[in-house]
Order: C-alpha cells, then sequence, then structure tokens
C-alpha cells in the first residue's frame, strides 16, 4: 500500500474510531456524519471533481518543487514597499521553521504563552522606539490596511467637524487604492494632494508617507502642525529602516505612525505575511485596533505579560467596534522583533547606511551620465527621468536579471534594499554593473564610491536622527549566534503549542500543520518574489493560485475564489463589499441592512459596519439556533432595505441548524444576499456545501480548516468565496497579474474565468501567497476523500467528547438528532452555582494538567467549547477528558467542603515549580496535589512559567513596551 | 455613601441623588458587579450639554464595556476624576466615592424608587 498523508493528518486510525463508535452509539462514521448533518443539505456527488486524487508527500512536495521552479527570482528593486531582505538563518530556522512558534495560539490564556508575549512587546518596543510615539500595537495585516485604520482612527479620535482625509499623492499606489476603496464605503471624503506644495483643505486628518513612494524625503511638519491646528490627526507611514537615519514621526508631530516590519528579515513572499505595524501618541492607546501586550502582574506580584485592553476589540463591542481587526501577523512580527534583537540599534543602522550608500553612489553615477534624478532628498529609492526610454531601461535590466519600476514612459524608479545593495553581487546575482549596464552607462564601472566630493547629502540635515533607539537591554545582548538560539529557545520553552499537546480551542481548529506542507514556505521561489513581479516570472505561483482557487471553490459550492484577504475579518469584509457593490450595480442602494444572529462571531458585526451597513440582530433561540419568527419579523421590517444576513454554519454553538435552507430562502425571497461564515468548516467538507444550501458568499479560514498554522495569532488568510453573480464585485488589485480567476464546471468539466473588478482589500494582490503552498499541499495531499474523511474524523472526535464528559459537565447545544458538530459546548455555569469553580479556574487547572484551555466564555458565558479536530489521537483525547473528569472531581471537594473556597487547587491554579519548592507549604492540599495530580504528569509536565495574571492590574496601569530588567528582580 | 432608599433609578442602572437643581449620577452596585473589574471610565466634559436617553460616556471592564446613559437633561456641572484615575472605585464604592457626574437640570423624568429598581433586578 502507497505511504497515505491522510493517515498522517488524521490522528484516529481504524481500531480507535471504532471504540469511539462504540461510545458514542454508530456503527460507522459515515452513519455518524449523515445523522448529524441534515439531510437537506447533504452533498450529491457531481460528474467531475477539480481536485485531483490524493498524492503522496514525497510526490506532493515534488509537484511544488515544479511550479516553484516556474517562479523566477529576479534582483528586485520594484520597491514600493517590499524589499528583499535577509533572513538571519538562526532566526528562519529557530522560528520560522520552530512548531515551537508556528503552531501556538493567539495568546489568550497568557499564563502558558510568556515567550512569544514577550517577543510580541519586544516587537511593540523597537515600533515605539523607531517611529517615537508612545505605544505599539502587536502588528497590522500590512501597511496598506493600517493606513485605513489610521484613517478610521483619525475620524474617531478628531473633534473637526470635516469629512475630508488629506492624502499625500506621493503615497504608495497599492495605499491610495485601498484607502479609496474603503473611504467610499464609509462615507469619507479623500482629497489627494502634493503635501509640501498645496494648500490644505479642513480635514479630520491627513496621510504621509515617509519617505514618499517616489523616494522623496520632505519635513512634513508644516503640513502636519496645519492639520493638527484644526483639530486633525496626522498619520504618517514610515520605513522602519530608513527611521534608524531620519528623524521619527512622533518627533515630527505624528498621532499615528503606520507601516510594515517587513523589509526586517521577512522575505517579500510574492506579497506576504508580513508584520505591519501601528503606533500611537499618549492618549490614543484606546483608540488602537487589534491587539495590544501589555505588562500586569500575576497572583505573587511577578511581572507578567498579557494581552490588554480587550474590551474595545470587535468580539466584545460587536457592531460598536471601531475595527474588525482580530487576527495579527504574530509569527511574522516575531521575526521582525527578532531581527532588530539580533542586529541591534548599531546593526540596523549599518545595513540602513549601507542601503543609503549605495543608493547615494548609484545617484552619483547616474547625475554623471547626464541622467535627472526627480528629487534631491531620499533613503532607499531614486526616481529617474529617462526621456522615451524607460520602457527599454527596464526590458534591459530584466533581461538581467533585476526588476526596476516603470513609473511611466519617461520615469524609472528603483529601489536598494539590504540585498541588492551589497557591492559585490557575484555568483549570488546580478551585479550594481549589470543595473549601471541596463541604464547604458559605461561598462568598466568601479564597485567602489563615486560619490563626488560636495554632492549633497541625500537625508537632509534638519531631518537627519537625533534621538535614541533601541536601548532596551534585549536589543543589545544577542549578538552571538549561541545566544541568539538560546534567548529563542528560552522563550519558546515557556510557551505551549501544539507540539505539547492539544489545544482544543473549540472555533479555532487547531489541527496539524504538517511538515511537509510547511516545507516549501521558506524556498527562495516562494520568498524571493515581489508582489509587482512580471507575471511571465510567477507563473508558478500564479498556477498555484489557481489551483488553491478552484479547489477551494469546488468544496464550498461556489463559482469563485479570491484569495487576497489576509484574515477572516478581511475575508468578511470584502464578501459584504461584494454584496455592497452588488446591490448597487441594480440600483439597489437603499440595501444596506445587514441581519446577523445575536450568536455571531462579533467580528461580523464590526465588518458589516465597515462595509457601510446598520446592523440589525436577529434574536437565536435556546439552542442557539436562529429564531425564525424573529428572522421572518426582522425581514419584513426591513424588506426594501434588506442587503444580507449572516451567518454561521454549523452555528457558532456548534450545531448544525436544520432549517438552514429555509432561512437562505426567505432571505432571497426578500431580495437580500446569504453571507455564510466559514469559520466552521471543518464540520462540513465533503458533505455539505455553503453554495448549494443558500450561500452567495462565505469566507473560509484557511488558517483553521487548510492547515495554516496559526502562528501564535498569525498570519491568516481569510479567501472570499461567491457565486458567479458577486464575480465583479470580488476584491481586484492595481497592479494584480492578471484580473482573471479560473472556473470550473463540476457538470461538464469546461474550465473558464471570472474578472475581480472590486477594489482591492489587501496591500498585495494575492494576500500572502508565501504560506499558500500549505493549503494546496493539504488539498493536494488529502484528496476529496481524505478532505471527507478529516471531517467525519473531526466530527467523531467532538462526539466522543460530548458523551464521555456529559455525565459531569452538561453538553449545552446538540442538533435534532442529539448530535454535536465538530466542537461541544460545556455549561459550567452549573459547577460554578455549586461549588463557587468557574470556567476561569477550570481554564487555568488545565494548565496544571498539561493542556491549552477550550475557548472560554464563547458563544456563551460560563462556558468552555472544545473542538479536538480530527488531527488528535485517542489517547491524547482521553488524557484531556480524563483531566476535565479529574478536575470536575476536585471541584466537588470544594463544594463538599474538603477544600475551602479560597484555597484550593483550581482558584490557586496554575501552580509554578517555584510556587510548590520554595518556602513554606501551607495550603489546604498536597504540593503533589497542587501539580502532579495525575501520576502520568510526573514523567511528562509542562511547568508554567507565572501564576494567574491579574488582568485589572494590566488594565489598569498600562504598560506596553518591554519593563526594565529590574522589575524582574525577586 | 448615600442612603439607597433616598437615590431615584433608572433601567439603565444607574441611581441618581437628586440635591436641589443638581442630580449626582453613578451606576448601581449591581452594574458594577455585572461588568466585573473596571478598568476605564470616559466621562463627558464639564459644560457639555446631555440629553437624556443618550450614551455619554463608557465604563470598561476587563471583560465588557457598559454605556452610561444620560438620566436627565441637563448641564454637567461635574465629573469625578478620581474615578477616572482609580477605576476600580466604582466597583468598591459605587454608590459613595464611585460617583461619575453632576448635572444641574431643570426637569426631571419618571425613576425608579429603591423597591421598584429591586423588583428590576430581582436581587
Amino acid at each position: 500500500m502507497i505511504e497515505n498523508f491522510a493517515s498522517r493528518h488524521i490522528g484516529t486510525d481504524a481500531t480507535a474510531q471504532a471504540a469511539m463508535l462504540a461510545a458514542v452509539g454508530y456503527d460507522t462514521v459515515e452513519a455518524l456524519v449523515t445523522a448529524a448533518v441534515p439531510a437537506s443539505i447533504a452533498v450529491s456527488p457531481s460528474a467531475r471533481s477539480s481536485i485531483p486524487d490524493a498524492a503522496t508527500e514525497h510526490a506532493a512536495l515534488a509537484e511544488l518543487r515544479a511550479l516553484a521552479d516556474h517562479n523566477k527570482v529576479n534582483r528586485s528593486m520594484i520597491g514600493l514597499g517590499y524589499y528583499d531582505t535577509i533572513t538571519p538563518a538562526v532566526i528562519k530556522r529557530n522560528v520560522l521553521e520552530n512548531p515551537s512558534w508556528y503552531t501556538a495560539y493567539t495568546p489568550y490564556q497568557p499564563e502558558i504563552s510568556q515567550g512569544r508575549l514577550e517577543a510580541i512587546i519586544n516587537f511593540q518596543t523597537m515600533v515605539s522606539d523607531l517611529t517615537g510615539m508612545t505605544t505599539a500595537n502587536a502588528s497590522m495585516l500590512d501597511e496598506a490596511t493600517a493606513v485605513v485604520e489610521g484613517m478610521l482612527l483619525a475620524r474617531r479620535a478628531s473633534g473637526a467637524e470635516s469629512n475630508v482625509f488629506i492624502v499625500d499623492a506621493d503615497a504608495l499606489p497599492q495605499t491610495r487604492a485601498i484607502l479609496a476603496n474603503r473611504a467610499e464605503a464609509v462615507g469619507i471624503e479623500l482629497v489627494e494632494l502634493d503635501i509640501a506644495t498645496a494648500d490644505l483643505p479642513d480635514a479630520f486628518g491627513i496621510f504621509v508617507q515617509y519617505p514618499g513612494a517616489s523616494g522623496r524625503i520632505i519635513d512634513p511638519a508644516p503640513a502636519i502642525a496645519v492639520v493638527k491646528d484644526r483639530g486633525g490627526l496626522a498619520v504618517v507611514a514610515a520605513d522602519l529602516l530608513a527611521l534608524t537615519l531620519l528623524t521619527s514621526p512622533g518627533e515630527l508631530g505624528a498621532d499615528v505612525a503606520v507601516g510594515t516590519s517587513q523589509r526586517f528579515g521577512v522575505p517579500m513572499g510574492f506579497g506576504g505575511p508580513h508584520a505591519g505595524y501601528m503606533a500611537v501618541r499618549k492618549g490614543l492607546e484606546r483608540q488602537l485596533p487589534g491587539r495590544l501586550v501589555g505588562v500586569s502582574q500575576d497572583a505573587v506580584g511577578h511581572p507578567a505579560y498579557r494581552l490588554t485592553l480587550q474590551a474595545r476589540e470587535q468580539h466584545i463591542r460587536r457592531e460598536k467596534a471601531t475595527s474588525n481587526i482580530c487576527t495579527a501577523q504574530v509569527l511574522l512580527a516575531v521575526m521582525a522583533s527578532m531581527y532588530a534583537v539580533y542586529h541591534g540599534p548599531q546593526g540596523l543602522k549599518r545595513i540602513a547606511l549601507q542601503v543609503r550608500d549605495a543608493a547615494e553612489s548609484f545617484a552619483a553615477r547616474l547625475t554623471a551620465a547626464g541622467f535627472e534624478l526627480e528629487n534631491e532628498h531620499y533613503f532607499d529609492t531614486l526616481t529617474v527621468r529617462t526621456p522615451g526610454s524607460a520602457a527599454s531601461i527596464v526590458a534591459a535590466a530584466r533581461a538581467s536579471g533585476i526588476l526596476l519600476h516603470q513609473v511611466d514612459a519617461d520615469t524609472v524608479r528603483l529601489s536598494f534594499d539590504e540585498v541588492n545593495s551589497q557591492p559585490y553581487s557575484g555568483a549570488a546575482g546580478p551585479s550594481t554593473h549589470d543595473l549601471a549596464t541596463a541604464f547604458g552607462m559605461d561598462a568598466g564601472f568601479a564597485a567602489a564610491s563615486v560619490i563626488a566630493p560636495g554632492q549633497p547629502k541625500s537625508i537632509p540635515t534638519e531631518l537627519e536622527r537625533t534621538s535614541d533607539y533601541l536601548t532596551h537591554p534585549v536589543f543589545n545582548t544577542h549578538r552571538s549566534e549561541t545566544s541568539m538560539m538560546r534567548y529563542l529557545k528560552y522563550l519558546s520553552d515557556k510557551d505551549y503549542a501544539l507540539d505539547r499537546g492539544m489545544i482544543p480551542l473549540g472555533s479555532c481548529t487547531m489541527k496539524l500543520n504538517s511538515a511537509t506542507e510547511m516545507e516549501s514556505v521558506t524556498w527562495p521561489e516562494f520568498g524571493g518574489i515581489h508582489p509587482f513581479a512580471p507575471a511571465e516570472d510567477v507563473s508558478g505561483y500564479l498556477v498555484m493560485i489557481s489551483h488553491l482557487e478552484t479547489w477551494l471553490a469546488e468544496v464550498t459550492g461556489y463559482d469563485t475564489v479570491s484569495l487576497q484577504p489576509n484574515a477572516g475579518s478581511q475575508g468578511e469584509l470584502s464578501g459584504l463589499l461584494a454584496i455592497r457593490g452588488y446591490h448597487r450595480s441594480r440600483g439597489d442602494a437603499q440595501r444596506t441592512i445587514c441581519l446577523i444572529p445575536s450568536s455571531a462571531h462579533g467580528t461580523n458585526a464590526a465588518s458589516a459596519v465597515l462595509a457601510g451597513m446598520t446592523v440589525v440582530v436577529v434574536a437565536t433561540d435556546v439552542l442557539g439556533n436562529v429564531d425564525l419568527d424573529d428572522l421572518h419579523l426582522k425581514i419584513a421590517l426591513h424588506a426594501d432595505s434588506l442587503a444580507a444576513l449572516m451567518i454561521t454554519y454549523p452555528s457558532t454553538h456548534g450545531v448544525y441548524e436544520h432549517e438552514i435552507r429555509a432561512i437562505c430562502d426567505s432571505v432571497h425571497d426578500a431580495g437580500g444576499q446569504v453571507y455564510v461564515d466559514g469559520a466552521n468548516l471543518n464540520a462540513l467538507l465533503g458533505y455539505a456545501r455553503f453554495g448549494d444550501f443558500g450561500g452567495d458568499v462565505s469566507h473560509l479560514n484557511l488558517h483553521k480548516t487548510f492547515c495554516i498554522p496559526h502562528g501564535g495569532g498569525g498570519p491568516g488568510v481569510g479567501p472570499v468565496a461567491a457565486k458567479a453573480h458577486l464575480a465583479p464585485f470580488l476584491p481586484g488589485h492595481p497592479m494584480a497579474q492578471s484580473t482573471k480567476h479560473p472556473a470550473f464546471d463540476l457538470h461538464s468539466g469546461r474550465e473558464g474565468e471570472f474578472v475581480h473588478a472590486g477594489g482591492p482589500v489587501s496591500a498585495a494582490p494575492y494576500g500572502s501567497p508565501s504560506i499558500l503552498p500549505i493549503s494546496w499541499a493539504y488539498v493536494r495531499m488529502m484528496g476529496l476523500d481524505g478532505l471527507k474523511a478529516a471531517t467525519g474524523a473531526a466530527v467523531l472526535a467532538a462526539n466522543y467528547v460530548a458523551v464521555r464528559l456529559r455525565d459531569h459537565y452538561p453538553v449545552l447545544y446538540a442538533g435534532d438528532s442529539g448530535l454535536v458538530a465538530h466542537e461541544c459546548v460545556l455549561d459550567l455555569r452549573p459547577l460554578k452555582e455549586a461549588t463557587g469553580i468557574d470556567n476561569n479556574d477550570v481554564a487555568k487547572r488545565l494548565v496544571d494538567y498539561g493542556f491549552h484551555a477550550p475557548t472560554m466564555s464563547f458563544p456563551v458565558a460560563g462556558t468552555l467549547m472544545v473542538e479536538p479536530t480530527e488531527s488528535e489521537d485517542l489517547a491524547e483525547i482521553d488524557r484531556f477528558i480524563d483531566a476535565m473528569i479529574a478536575i470536575k472531581d476536585e471541584a466537588d471537594a470544594v463544594a463538599s467542603g474538603v477544600w475551602p473556597t479560597s484555597d484550593n487547587p483550581l482558584v490557586n491554579a496554575p501552580h509554578t515549580a517555584q510556587s510548590v519548592i520554595e518556602g513554606e507549604w501551607d495550603h489546604a492540599y498536597s504540593r503533589e496535589q497542587a501539580v502532579y495530580p495525575l501520576r502520568s504528569l510526573i514523567s511528562h509536565k509542562y511547568w508554567p512559567p507565572v501564576r494567574r495574571i491579574d488582568n485589572a492590574f494590566g488594565d489598569r496601569n498600562l504598560v506596553c513596551a518591554c519593563p526594565p530588567i529590574e522589575a524582574f528582580a525577586d | 455613601m448615600a442612603e439607597l432608599n433616598d437615590l431615584k433609578y433608572t433601567t439603565e442602572h444607574e441611581w441618581i441623588l437628586i440635591e436641589g437643581d443638581i442630580a449626582t449620577v453613578g451606576i448601581t452596585a449591581y452594574a458594577a458587579e455585572k461588568l466585573g473589574d473596571i478598568v476605564f471610565v470616559e466621562l463627558p466634559k464639564v459644560g457639555s450639554t446631555l440629553a437624556e436617553g443618550t450614551v455619554v460616556g463608557e465604563i470598561e471592564s476587563t471583560k465588557s464595556v457598559g454605556e452610561l446613559f444620560a438620566p436627565v437633561n441637563g448641564t454637567v456641572v461635574e465629573a469625578n476624576e478620581a474615578v477616572s484615575t482609580s477605576p476600580e472605585l466604582v466597583n468598591s464604592d459605587p454608590f459613595g466615592e464611585g460617583w461619575l457626574v453632576k448635572v444641574q437640570f431643570t426637569e426631571l423624568p419618571e425613576l425608579l424608587d429603591l423597591a421598584a429598581y429591586t423588583a428590576l433586578t430581582g436581587e
């Protein structure tokens, strides 16, 4: 028998599944899932499939290699926000290729996430230092969307009456395109002008690109001052590497600084993923979108990190949220922060000087050869006037493997970076000599600097940076590779990721991210590609992307897919903007009401508001299903203005709603569109398809169902899939290599194409392509049968947990068949009532038993939602069940008075090694009970580094940068 | 701390102490308990005009965000700066040091007495 990847991916084998089925009371997995999934939506087999039969791991890698070989790695000088960079091998190997980092979840359980929380606070410190701002967040999806968030922040924080946002005409083209798309949806008027010369109108804010897209450096302080004097806010997108030499935005009066950290050691990857950033001045902390790491203290007063100010976020504020940003880019933020840790302030400045010198030197060559430069002041980018010959210069450069940016027929632009500024490229690629030749300059060009005495400085004296940055010891310690390697190990040792054990987070689908899937992510043919490279040089990528688009459309029952959105929230926004565009194209601009069940993910409501819609909440019944009477009432009430219903399937309560088809029909009858949130697709794949039962559009989370690792809180990929009538409104991109997307007819096998012509939602045309090989490999190695088997195993595992635990904790929701879908909600409210022990105590106690807690208080406060996924084996699932039962026994002991309510292993959890070893032990329970409640833990124990963390202390005393070392002194 | 019987209440879980034409407003112990650990309070500016029933501030806890509704029409004459710097006062002394704003009003809407409010919360 050929080695079968599905049997590696799915944790339970036939023997284990037989035992689990016996416990659940079904004969086969097929019978179980058929009983759980309503017959009315069961998928009917189609004549053809676009998905090939499963390949072995070896064969899939060979196919990926062949695709990679169709990408041509050139020397990119395109710039425009993406620069080649050298990922230090110690970071590549110990972070990007290390499951301890990439398989971790968002650090909502801070006690078991101290390592990456420290890494993220390093990132925040790095950003706030370099930008001269007070507080930076834990990363944004990319620079362009960070600018949009900056604009929205300015609007809500500004006292100005104006509805105008001023945009620097020298902003990056992708940023301008996204601003236009997003501003229109929420009714903001953009005014684009040259901020150096134009008279500025009244505005609630101004956006400045620093340095400009053309490379130009001007002092933005006067323009900033004008806008601020009139009550507006200033948002500055700044290049972090340039800021080692340039006066920081904070010192120039900016209120908000945004940008990307890509060139700090994160490969271009044909557009992503990379960590964007946002930082604000003092007083705007609570306006920051996304996640923010802060310092608090644990139960015994030791400093400890946690996500802070979470009440600002969309999952709590819903339609009142100011942003739908949820996923960050943690893995990439960690890489960028470690690049700064490894190089330190001197190393970063050295790299920046090398880049600037290369630009200055080549500028001198060009000037000497008679070319005119557009800008006197610049950092890394030269805009060169080449009357009539731009195309031929760009072509000549390309012939020698160098990509330049042709601005127009008479203008060429080129950017220097850490890689192409190295003087002698030799075998490593084209040289400066080749570049000079492309401009028709003489051979015999020496690599030595030809800067003439008296040549003006590229960076104006008045903007030279004088302030310090990265002075914290963490940026000045780890210079040797040994030290760096050990620092990374020291941090990851503190954390609980999938390489330690199960992470049964409901709604998060923490399944295997297989090594084979991850293998190609670091190949240069995927990493070393600029997002705006010519289509002919990225044909491997484009083929892989069309495969994935076709496959994802097929398994969801849609016609076309866009991979552009960088997270589920961005997929939601794209889908809703598509619905908006569709209604408007039909003259139905008044259709702006979005119905959302009260049980929905909080991001749904936030995304609807950002798509210019008004949210109307639909009630759900006690089982978490949509209240049909209320739905019909709300539809009738808003019949003429109904834009869409957003519904999650299976429901957020982990139940297959039997009325889903009728629900979709009634929305369609009223002229609305149905948005099916694909967060729970892992319970459906191969058994039912959104498009078949009435969905018009959905987003998927490739970081859930399709194996892209969570990376400790990002990257994500949130493709949007839609029916044909919405295709013209799906995200397009001004720099896309192709506007066309494949179509595949499942009946005839006929191939065709759709054009996506909506506005862009991400900085790069295909979002985060360098991680798409992960999902490609997953589908390629599973095949349709494997995907279906995974769904069956996931549903079986969840039902097995429900059956085994229901005598100990009530299982809150089940469908008509008495079955749950791929996750189950355990109700801990009766336990709290009886014993005073709540879901938080149980979550923290699970740490002592060696587990990551399930999802807490979603979808219902006081509950735990468990999703084992298909990847866990029976032994691990049983270990979890045993832990939950043992914890219930402990809670019962509290209820019966064995231990006092104020001093028992639950309320004191988690227990550090220090807490049981140091000093007198004066608790009502033993040390052994504290840390070894099960004998098996003696040989295999995860030790949390801190005690339970005080949430209120951290929110009341906001500190979001690295604390001084003395804070950790005992 | 005020005598609970002397206070008026709203269905939004706010209490009002009437002294002449000044209404002192806070949130009830029930509301503070439901919100949990309060970490941030945003109050209307002194001198601003309030319209009854509109959202004029926010009370943020570690787990949720509550809104402050204006219980009366009027003008803010004082905002409690102590709760801005020490929001935990709203938890520790909701009817006393944890008061939020003082509003000068001309006319009072219909408000609940203690019995009616207690019936509302069922506690």
